[in-house]
């Protein structure tokens, strides 16, 4: 149980409980199967889009949740207090939705919305590619005009749900080499010329697959341009700001639940004919990640809100929180295995499911050394 | 048809409950509270007859403090529609609250009232049964299954002996079991959406009951802590053990 709770208002608890009640009976009881076989679990997805989680920030008209997204911090949180991969899974679907519906227009909303809200479809977000991951704005991908359509070449790299989704929102060149050549077109599964690269193996995040995206001569009706030609970088970062509020969350809910896991073992293992809770210097590991924690969901809701109020300083505060709560939340997982001793090594145990899992949230949405060059260049900039 | 279902606040089932140091009582300051589990399944119950087109509407009933509303709320969300809150600071014992609902029942004339078979925190397990005496009203108790029929319902009682079914006239009085579904969660959407729902306030006195208590609590302890096991060498040691400490055959 958070620190938080007795804080937050009465819809917030009521959204919190919702959320916890289908985490820990629908996901957590999985996650381990999940990520042992590689199962994008979509029944569960559905399920929980049904509960309105697949656009909590999305305007009600199709289906969204139209909520806060500091009510979103509060919803992450939980979800992956249940299975990490999958809750950020849904956060991505959020971020991609999310664009639809405030850069989309009217006609685009209702084609893509309504599906996407109830999850017979799932999105993707497509900036990463082989040759700029850090350096987004260097995306080499090209679309050229053809008529009413634009003709897409180049790939993408490292991208959530690739394969399986069934909306691309896709970061492509249509102008010079600037951001400002940059434009977002949403690009459908079945588009021609549309490929995939094989699965990618990876440390953790196993409930969703990761692939390339692959355009070889793709035709797109220029009827799916999200924005105006060159809008398409400001879309993505926008959209990158609310995605790391999530991501934090994510971070923070898959430690708490690796803190409970440890509070829990501490009261039950004995050493030296002590229970672990009994030796001071393990009391105080558990002190420092607990506060540690509460220290980083502070921030979250802070920057969460900040985007909710339109402050000037959104984009810094989510870098900031993305930094901090994306690193105490691996360190926190992995203290709580070393408070396990060698049990917390083995799958027999949740712990290095939960390790494994938050590790990438330090890597993708802007590494953390880029949070820094965010944070650096608000301090600096005269 | 109306099914009125009463939802009783109480202390959430996750967490640890503590007595107050002064033993009269446990301790509920920045407690996490919730609907009563059991009151949970009552509401389900009652809009799955409203989905199956039997009922007409479900109203939830509280009874307690001013957060009560937000019970009656997480019961909106869930489906219900509208909420009626009886506002007292008193703590309310099972033969108040059933007076106080009978006096809501015969203004709101529902045909099937749909209560816990128990609240989890004072597990008194008499509400129902007491209701249904002050109404007259047939009774089920223990439900692990409604069937409604032309003016009667068949249901299945969870007894010691197993599953017994009865038919009952209505109107009636049902207290559910653990058994007879699975609460559905609250979506986000009709968590917003269940704040413009209605609820009505009134107090005991409004409706003409006497909350005075009947029951004196005399003191409140902790249940005695788990003492740890001892190995037996044998069955014949085993056996003289349970015969003569624990004195169970
Ligand atoms: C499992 C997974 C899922 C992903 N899902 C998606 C997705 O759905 N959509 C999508 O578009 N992308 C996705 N990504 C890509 C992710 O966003 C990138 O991996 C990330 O942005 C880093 O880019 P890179 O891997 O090319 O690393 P690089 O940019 O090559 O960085 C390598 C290292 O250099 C550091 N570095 C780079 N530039 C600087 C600098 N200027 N100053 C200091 N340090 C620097 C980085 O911090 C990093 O430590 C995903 C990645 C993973 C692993
Ligand atoms: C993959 C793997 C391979 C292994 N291979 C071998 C092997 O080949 N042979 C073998 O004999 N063993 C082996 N081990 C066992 C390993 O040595 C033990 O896991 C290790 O000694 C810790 O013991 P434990 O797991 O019982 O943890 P515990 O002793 O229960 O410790 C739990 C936590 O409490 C802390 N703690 C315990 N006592 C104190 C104290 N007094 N003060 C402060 N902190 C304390 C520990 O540091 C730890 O963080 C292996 C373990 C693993 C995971």
């Amino acid at each position: 149980m958070s620190l938080l709770d007795g804080r937050l208002s009465e819809d917030q608890r009521a959204f919190q409980d919702s959320a916890r009640g289908f985490s820990q009976e629908q996901m957590a009881p999985f996650a381990a199967e999940w990520d042992a076989d590689r199962i994008f679990p979509e029944e569960a997805l559905r399920a929980g889009a049904a509960l309105g989680f697949a656009g909590v920030y999305v305007r009600e008209k199709h289906g969204g949740s139209n909520l806060s997204r500091a009510d979103a911090a509060v919803i992450f949180e939980e979800l992956a207090a249940g299975c990490v991969s999958t809750a950020a899974y849904i956060s991505i679907h959020n971020m991609a939705s999310w664009m639809i519906d405030s850069f989309g227009t009217e006609i685009q909303r209702a084609r893509w919305l309504p599906k996407l809200m109830t999850m017979e479809h799932f999105a993707s977000y497509c900036l990463t590619e082989p040759g700029s991951g850090s350096d987004a704005a260097a995306l080499a991908t090209k679309a050229r005009r053809d008529g009413d359509d634009y003709v897409l070449n180049g790939s993408k790299a490292f991208i959530s749900g690739g394969s399986r989704s069934d909306i691309y929102v896709c970061m492509v060149r249509t102008g010079d080499d600037s951001p400002g050549g940059i434009t977002c077109v949403v690009v459908e599964k079945d588009a021609p010329g549309l490929s995939f690269g094989k699965q990618e193996r990876k440390l953790g995040w196993n409930s969703q697959p990761t692939a390339a995206v692959i355009f070889e001569n793709c035709r797109v009706p220029v009827a799916n341009r999200i924005g105006a030609e060159g809008d398409g970088f400001k879309i993505a970062m926008k959209g990158l700001d609310g995605g790391r509020v999530n991501i934090s969350a994510c971070s923070i809910g898959g430690a708490r639940a690796c803190l409970d896991a440890a509070k829990a073992y501490m009261l039950e293992r004995k050493q030296f004919g002590k229970r672990l809770a009994d030796f001071q210097a393990l009391q105080f590991k558990l002190a420092d990640m607990a506060t540690e924690l509460e220290a980083a969901r502070l921030m979250t809701h802070h920057a969460a809100r900040a985007i909710d109020d339109g402050d000037v300083d959104a984009t810094m505060y989510c870098a900031m929180a993305k930094r901090f709560a994306t690193d105490t939340g691996f360190t926190v997982c992995n203290d709580a295995l070393q408070l396990h001793g060698g049990y917390g090594y083995l799958r027999d145990y949740p712990i290095e499911r939960y390790l494994r899992d938050v590790r990438v949230h330090q890597i993708l949405e802007g590494t953390n050394e880029i949070m820094r060059v965010i944070v650096s260049r608000k301090l600096l900039d005269q | 048809m109306k099914v009125l279902v009463p939802v009783k606040r109480v202390i959430d089932y996750n967490v640890k409950v503590r007595v107050k140091s002064d033993g009269t009582g446990v301790e509920t300051a920045n407690v996490k509270m919730s609907m009563n589990p059991f009151d949970e399944i009552g509401i389900e119950a009652a809009l799955r007859l409203k989905e199956a087109g039997s009922a007409e509407e479900v109203i939830a009933v509280s009874i307690g403090v001013a957060q009560c509303q937000e019970t009656i709320r997480t019961a909106l969300a869930m489906g219900a529609d509208r909420g009626v809150l009886v506002e007292t600071e008193e703590g309310a014992e099972p033969l108040a609250v059933a007076k106080i609902l009978k006096a809501i029942i015969e203004k709101e004339g529902p045909e099937i009232v749909i209560l816990g078979k128990q609240a989890i925190d004072d597990d008194s397990n008499q509400t129902g049964q007491m209701l249904s005496a002050l109404l007259g009203w047939s009774q089920a108790t223990f439900a692990s299954n409604i069937e409604l029929g032309d003016g009667t319902a068949d249901i299945t009682r969870e007894v010691d002996g197993g599953l017994e079914t009865i038919k009952v006239k209505l109107p009636v009085v049902v207290t559910t079991d653990l058994r007879l579904n699975e609460p559905r969660y609250a979506s986000l959407p009709n968590i917003m959406k269940a704040k413009k729902k209605p609820i009505d306030k009134m107090s005991p006195a409004d409706l003409g009951v006497d909350m005075t208590p009947r029951l004196k609590t005399l003191s409140v302890v902790e249940p005695s802590k788990r003492e740890g096991g001892v190995k037996v060498e044998s069955v014949e040691e085993l056996v003289e053990k349970l015969r003569n400490e624990a004195k169970v055959i």
